[in-house]
């Protein structure tokens, strides 16, 4: 795609993207990995530690003990948001919080947020899927795409 | 009048009569804070909505443009303002707010030259005895229609830069005191197929050039002519950008004369990234503290060049690259 659309432009355009290459600074790559490792992991850490309290204090058994997992991780996502921090942690950490569950939360919250002005229907309602709509369909999609082609193995085998 | 391909020189010269700029919280901790006529606590300015705000900062700004003009607004004629939102609404509604005579135009950040210059035309041609020209921009009401929500957790390149929170305006006057429009270039659209959209500078950069070009052709003026040629909204990246192409396109304008709005107004705050952006980046550094300074004697001409990213999140997603245009309006100071 990229290779297709450089070949439209002129020479003098591609001289230019050139020079201006040049001036651009480098994105700290190294610098953003650890990050998005060290913040993944921790998101991932008290996902954890919060699932062997749901087991060990709730009741819950490691298959049932993921909801109430997540559902908390969702809520503490969504309030740092409403806080405004969320989007401060994540121009630090990059991918480490966009990644994990809090940052499909903190999508649907934040486009909430944005468009509360628009009233609960048409803003809120309408929008708050504007990030997360993609997810959700392409998500779905290829879980049925998945499912088909385990069904289709186990009839075979 | 015209002069050369795409160049007015006013030869009334009309004057500045007064200008004001107001800004938001995070304009209040830079450098320029004291250049400001108002600076506001609070991103949300007592409404209940970004873009309310916005049109706040804008009424703001034309009624202290017009207070400290000594008139009243019954007295302006004509009103050219733009803003960055969708259907010009910050610069629609506050036209509604003022009753004054109203032209929309839209530059995106390159509206508040683009305004001047119109204002001095119409005022040198008699069209008019006195012209506001303003603009504004949000940094919360942009981000949410160009990029993403404000609380999304994104991690933005160093390329990328910050919108301004503040609005500029301008009376232009056909007599009176205060520093005068000498001249104005106005820019053709060019477009080197950048289409990175957190990489303004960098697509900016060749029509702040090719305007420069056309403002010393036109004009046949040695290229050391103005004190300061100050760019928009280029930032860190574009102003590196054209400092490179100047002297490769045989422009040689000394370069320790050249500075650029989004580097002035953060100074060399790093969560700005590559620096200031928006309408009101260009309008309430130059409306405030670049005319302040030219008030005070510090220099006696200066070159203004707007710079525009004329894109659309829909123009961007659809795949195309980013138009852009520059503005330029030279402005003397009152004794030579």
């Amino acid at each position: 795609m990229a290779d297709e659309k450089k070949k439209m432009l002129t020479p003098v355009q591609q001289e230019y993207q050139e020079l201006a290459k040049r001036h651009e600074p480098p994105r700290p790559l190294v610098r953003n990995f650890t990050r998005a490792f060290l913040v993944g992991g921790v998101i991932c850490l008290i996902g954890q530690a919060l699932q062997e309290m749901f087991i060990r204090y709730f009741n819950f058994t490691e298959k049932t003990a993921g909801n109430p997992t997540v559902a908390v991780l969702i809520l503490l996502s969504a309030l740092l948001t409403g806080l405004g921090l969320y989007d401060r942690i994540a121009q630090w950490a990059g991918a480490g919080t966009s990644v994990p569950v809090t940052g499909f939360a903190n999508s649907i919250a934040s486009a909430a947020i944005d468009h509360r002005s628009e009233g609960f229907v048409l803003g809120v309602g309408g929008n708050m899927f504007r990030l997360a709509g993609s997810v959700i369909m392409f998500g779905v999609a290829s879980a049925f795409v998945i499912g088909l082609i385990k069904t289709l193995i186990k009839m075979g085998g | 009048m015209r002069q050369g391909y795409q160049s007015w020189v006013f030869s009334t010269k009309p004057v500045i009569a007064a200008a004001a700029a107001i800004g938001g919280p995070f304009e209040a901790q830079g450098p320029l804070a004291e250049d400001f006529d108002t600076l506001h606590g609070h991103l949300m300015i007592g409404q209940d909505s970004w873009e309310k705000a916005e049109r706040v900062l804008l009424e703001e700004a034309c009624d202290k443009a017009i207070e400290k003009a000594s008139l009243t607004k019954e007295q302006i004629q004509f009103m050219l303002a733009g803003d960055l939102m969708n259907q010009s609404i910050s610069a629609n509604f506050s036209a509604r707010t003022l009753a004054i005579p109203f032209l929309g135009i839209f530059g995106a950040c390159s509206t508040s030259m683009e305004g001047l210059a119109m204002a001095a035309q119409l005022v040198d041609s008699q069209a008019a005895d006195y012209v506001l020209a303003a603009t504004s921009s949000h940094n919360a009401a942009a981000e949410k229609q160009y990029r993403y929500p404000t609380e999304y957790g994104s991690q933005k390149p160093p390329t990328a830069q910050w919108t301004v929170t503040g609005a500029g305006a301008a009376v232009v006057a056909h007599q009176g005191s205060g520093p005068r429009i000498q001249s104005a270039t106005i820019g053709r659209i060019v477009d080197m197929g950048m289409s990175d959209p957190f990489n303004m500078g960098a697509a900016m950069a060749p029509a702040a050039l090719a305007t420069l070009e056309a403002h010393f052709r036109d004009l046949q003026l040695p290229h050391d002519h103005y004190d300061l040629v100050v760019t928009g909204d280029l930032g860190k990246v574009g102003h590196s950008i054209l400092s490179e192409l100047l002297p490769k396109h045989n422009v040689h304008i000394p370069l320790e004369r050249y500075v650029d709005c989004g580097m002035l107004i953060y100074g060399d705050n790093p969560k700005v990234w590559s620096g200031g952006s928006g309408c009101g980046c260009c309008a309430t550094v130059t409306y405030g503290h670049l005319l302040r300074r030219m008030t005070a004697g510090e220099w006696k001409r200066m070159l203004v060049v707007a710079t525009g990213a004329l894109l659309s999140p829909i123009s961007y997603q659809q795949g195309e690259s980013i138009p852009c245009i520059a503005h330029a309006v030279a402005i003397e100071a009152e004794q030579l």
